[in-house]
C-alpha cells in the first residue's frame, strides 16, 4: 500500500500535510518565540527583524539577577531523592502485590490505586498541617515526602513483576537466594525498561511540579526552579521581557535538551507508563 | 500458583509496610482529616475548634465566588477536554501516516509535554500582552484592534483554556498513535479496496476502535482539568474579578492568603467529592482498565 502512493501526493494530501505543519509551528510558537527574545537585546523583544544583533546579555543577566544555580541544585537534589526513595518503596510494594498472598491484599490493592486519583496536589491544605507538625515546612525533604509512595509506580512495577515468569523466582530460591536476593537478582534487572520508563515520567513531572513546592517552601535555599522562575517572572520583579525569557530557557534547558536527545525514549517511556 | 503460606503473609506485609507508611501519612490520613475538619470551626490561640456540623457547608452554598470558580471550572472542562482530544486523534493520524518532516512535526506535537506549565505561561503571558503582544501584532496585520485579552473577563477564561490544550494535546496524542500503530493495516487497505472514503474509514472502522484509547485520555483530561492550574499564579491569578479562577487555585487561596484552613478543607472536600465521582465514573465505564490482571 504505501509503495503505491509514495511518488505522486494529491492536492488533498499537500492540504493536509500544510495543515498539519501548520499546527506544528504554531506548537512550536512559544519556543521559538522565548529563542528569539533570549537571544537579541531587549528593544527587539516585541520586534521581528532578520537584521537584529544576537546577544547572551540576556542570559548573563537573569543568572545573575535571580539564584538559578542554587535553584538547579533543589531541583536535583529533589527529583534525585524522590525518584530513589520511589524506586525502593515501589519496589518492594510492587513485589508483595505480584508474588505474594496475604489477608486484606485485594483491598490494601484498592486504597493504592486511589492515589492515582487523590494526587498530592489535591491535599496541599492538610498536607501542610502535617508538615508543621513535623517541623518540615521549607525543606527539600517536605517537599519531596508526599509523592515518594506513587501508586503509579506500584502498578507499573506490579504489572511488570507479573510477566516474569514464577519458575525464575522458584529457581533462584532453591538455588539459595533469600527474597529480597531473588528481587534484587532476578525481579529488578529484568524490569529495566520500566524503570526506565517510570523514571523519565517521574523526573519530568518533579522537574515541572509547581503547586506543592510553592505552598512549602519560602526560602532560596529550598525552592526549587519552577517556584524561583514564578517569582523571577513575576510583573512586580519588573524585570523585562527578554531577561524573563532568558531565564525561562535556563530553567527548562536541561529537559529539554534531554528531551531532543532521547526523543524516542522519552515518547516510548510515556506511552509505556500510560497504557499499562 | 503461589502458596497461602504463614511466612508469605508476614512478608507480604513487611515489603508493603514502607510503602504504606507513606501513603497512609500523605493520602489517605490528610483526605479523612480534610473531611472532619469541614465539620469544625476555625480554631484560634484563645478559642479552640468546635464541632458546627453543616455550617461552613451552608457558608459554601451562600460564597458567590465559589459559584463562579465551579462555574469556571466547568467551562474549562467542556472547553479543554473535547478540543484537546480531537487535536490529538487528529497529530495522531498525521503523524502515523506519510509526510514530509513527519519526525520534525511530531517533536513539535510533544514539546510542550515536558516543558514546565509555568515556565511556558511566562511566554504566553507575552502573547496576550495588549498591543506589543504577538497576538495583537498578528491581529493587527488583519486590522483587528488591540485588546487586552487577560484584563477582559469575556476572553480571558478562553485565554487559559488555549494553553492548557496546546499543553495537553501532544501527550494525549501519543497514546492514539500507540493505539494506531496495533491497527492492522488491512483494514484500511480493505476499506480503500471496497471504495471507502477516508472519512468513512475514520468514522466507521478507526474511530471505534480507538474507543478505548479515548476513554483512557477522557479519565486523563478530565483530572486534569481540576488540577491544572499552575498557569493562573503567572497569567491572572484568577481575576479579573475571579473571572479565570479555578476550584483548585481558589482552593489554595483560602488557604494560604486568607489564613481560612476550615473552609479550605471545606473546598477541598467538594474537590475530592468530585474526583471519587469521576472514579467511580471510570470504573463503570473502564471497567478493563480498572480490574486490572
Amino acid at each position: 500500500m504505501s509503495t503505491l502512493v509514495l511518488g505522486k501526493r494529491s492536492a488533498g494530501e499537500w492540504l493536509e500535510t500544510g495543515a498539519a505543519w501548520f499546527l506544528a509551528f504554531i506548537w512550536m510558537l512559544p519556543l521559538l518565540y522565548a529563542f528569539w527574545a533570549a537571544f537579541h537585546p531587549s528593544e527587539y523583544a516585541t520586534r521581528f527583524d532578520i537584521t537584529a544583533p544576537l546577544t547572551l546579555d540576556n542570559f548573563r543577566e537573569a543568572w545573575s539577577q535571580a539564584p538559578f544555580a542554587r535553584y538547579f541544585l533543589n531541583t536535583f537534589i529533589l527529583v534525585t531523592s524522590i525518584l530513589a526513595a520511589q524506586f525502593v518503596l515501589c519496589t518492594l510494594a510492587a513485589y508483595a502485590f505480584a508474588r505474594f498472598e496475604f489477608p486484606g491484599k485485594s483491598i490494601a490493592f484498592a486504597l493504592v490505586l486511589v492515589q492515582l486519583m487523590i494526587m498530592p496536589e489535591v491535599l496541599i491544605v492538610e498536607n501542610y498541617v502535617t508538615m508543621s507538625n513535623l517541623g518540615l515546612v521549607d525543606s527539600i525533604l517536605g517537599v519531596g515526602l508526599p509523592y515518594m509512595a506513587s501508586a503509579f509506580g506500584i502498578f507499573l512495577l506490579r504489572q511488570t513483576f507479573k510477566t516474569i515468569p514464577y519458575e525464575l523466582d522458584e529457581a533462584a530460591r532453591l538455588e539459595g537466594c533469600s527474597r529480597l536476593q531473588v528481587l534484587w537478582k532476578v525481579y529488578v534487572p529484568l524490569a529495566r525498561q520500566t524503570y526506565i520508563a517510570y523514571g523519565l515520567v517521574s523526573v519530568s513531572y518533579h522537574w515541572n511540579n509547581f503547586l506543592w513546592p510553592l505552598v512549602i517552601t519560602n526560602s532560596v535555599t529550598t525552592r526549587p526552579l519552577t517556584v524561583g522562575l514564578a517569582i523571577f517572572g513575576a510583573p512586580e520583579s519588573g524585570v523585562d521581557w527578554s531577561i524573563i525569557t532568558a531565564g525561562t530557557l535556563l530553567a527548562v534547558a536541561p529537559l529539554l535538551f534531554a528531551f531532543l536527545l532521547f526523543q524516542r525514549q522519552f515518547v516510548q517511556s510515556f506511552t509505556r507508563a500510560g497504557i499499562k | 500458583m503461589i502458596r497461602f503460606s504463614p511466612q508469605s503473609r508476614i512478608y507480604g506485609w513487611l515489603l508493603l509496610m514502607p510503602a504504606a507508611v507513606f501513603l497512609i501519612a500523605f493520602t489517605y490520613y490528610p483526605a479523612v482529616a480534610t473531611l472532619a475538619k469541614s465539620f469544625f470551626s476555625q480554631g484560634t490561640a484563645l478559642r479552640p475548634a468546635e464541632f458546627i456540623g453543616l455550617e461552613n457547608y451552608e457558608f459554601l452554598a451562600d460564597d458567590d465566588v465559589f459559584w463562579t470558580v465551579v462555574w469556571n471550572n466547568v467551562i474549562y472542562a467542556i472547553g479543554t477536554i473535547p478540543i484537546s482530544i480531537a487535536l490529538a486523534m487528529l497529530m495522531a493520524i498525521w503523524v502515523n501516516g506519510r509526510m514530509p518532516l513527519k519526525s520534525l512535526v511530531r517533536m513539535s506535537y510533544f514539546t510542550p509535554t515536558v516543558l514546565p506549565m509555568i515556565a511556558v505561561a511566562n511566554i504566553w503571558l507575552f502573547f496576550y500582552t495588549p498591543d506589543i503582544g504577538l497576538l495583537d501584532q498578528v491581529g493587527g496585520l488583519f486590522g483587528f484592534a488591540g485588546h487586552n485579552w487577560l484584563g477582559d473577563p469575556d476572553t480571558v477564561l478562553g485565554c487559559i483554556i488555549a494553553i492548557t490544550v496546546w499543553k495537553e494535546a501532544g501527550f494525549f496524542m501519543i497514546f492514539y498513535l500507540a493505539a494506531l500503530q496495533t491497527l492492522p493495516p488491512e483494514l484500511e487497505e480493505a476499506a480503500r479496496l471496497e471504495g471507502a472514503s477516508r472519512w468513512y474509514y475514520f468514522r466507521r472502522v478507526m474511530f471505534p476502535l480507538l474507543m478505548p484509547t479515548t476513554l483512557f485520555v477522557l479519565i486523563n483530561a478530565v483530572i486534569n482539568s481540576f488540577k491544572l492550574v499552575d498557569q493562573l499564579f503567572i497569567l491572572t491569578k484568577g481575576g479579573p474579578d475571579n473571572a479565570s479562577s479555578l476550584l483548585l487555585y481558589y482552593i489554595y487561596e483560602v488557604a494560604f492568603s486568607f489564613l481560612d484552613q476550615t473552609y479550605a478543607s471545606t473546598l477541598t472536600v467538594v474537590l475530592l467529592a468530585t474526583l471519587a465521582i469521576i472514579a467511580i465514573g471510570q470504573f463503570v465505564f473502564l471497567d478493563k482498565k480498572v480490574h486490572y490482571q
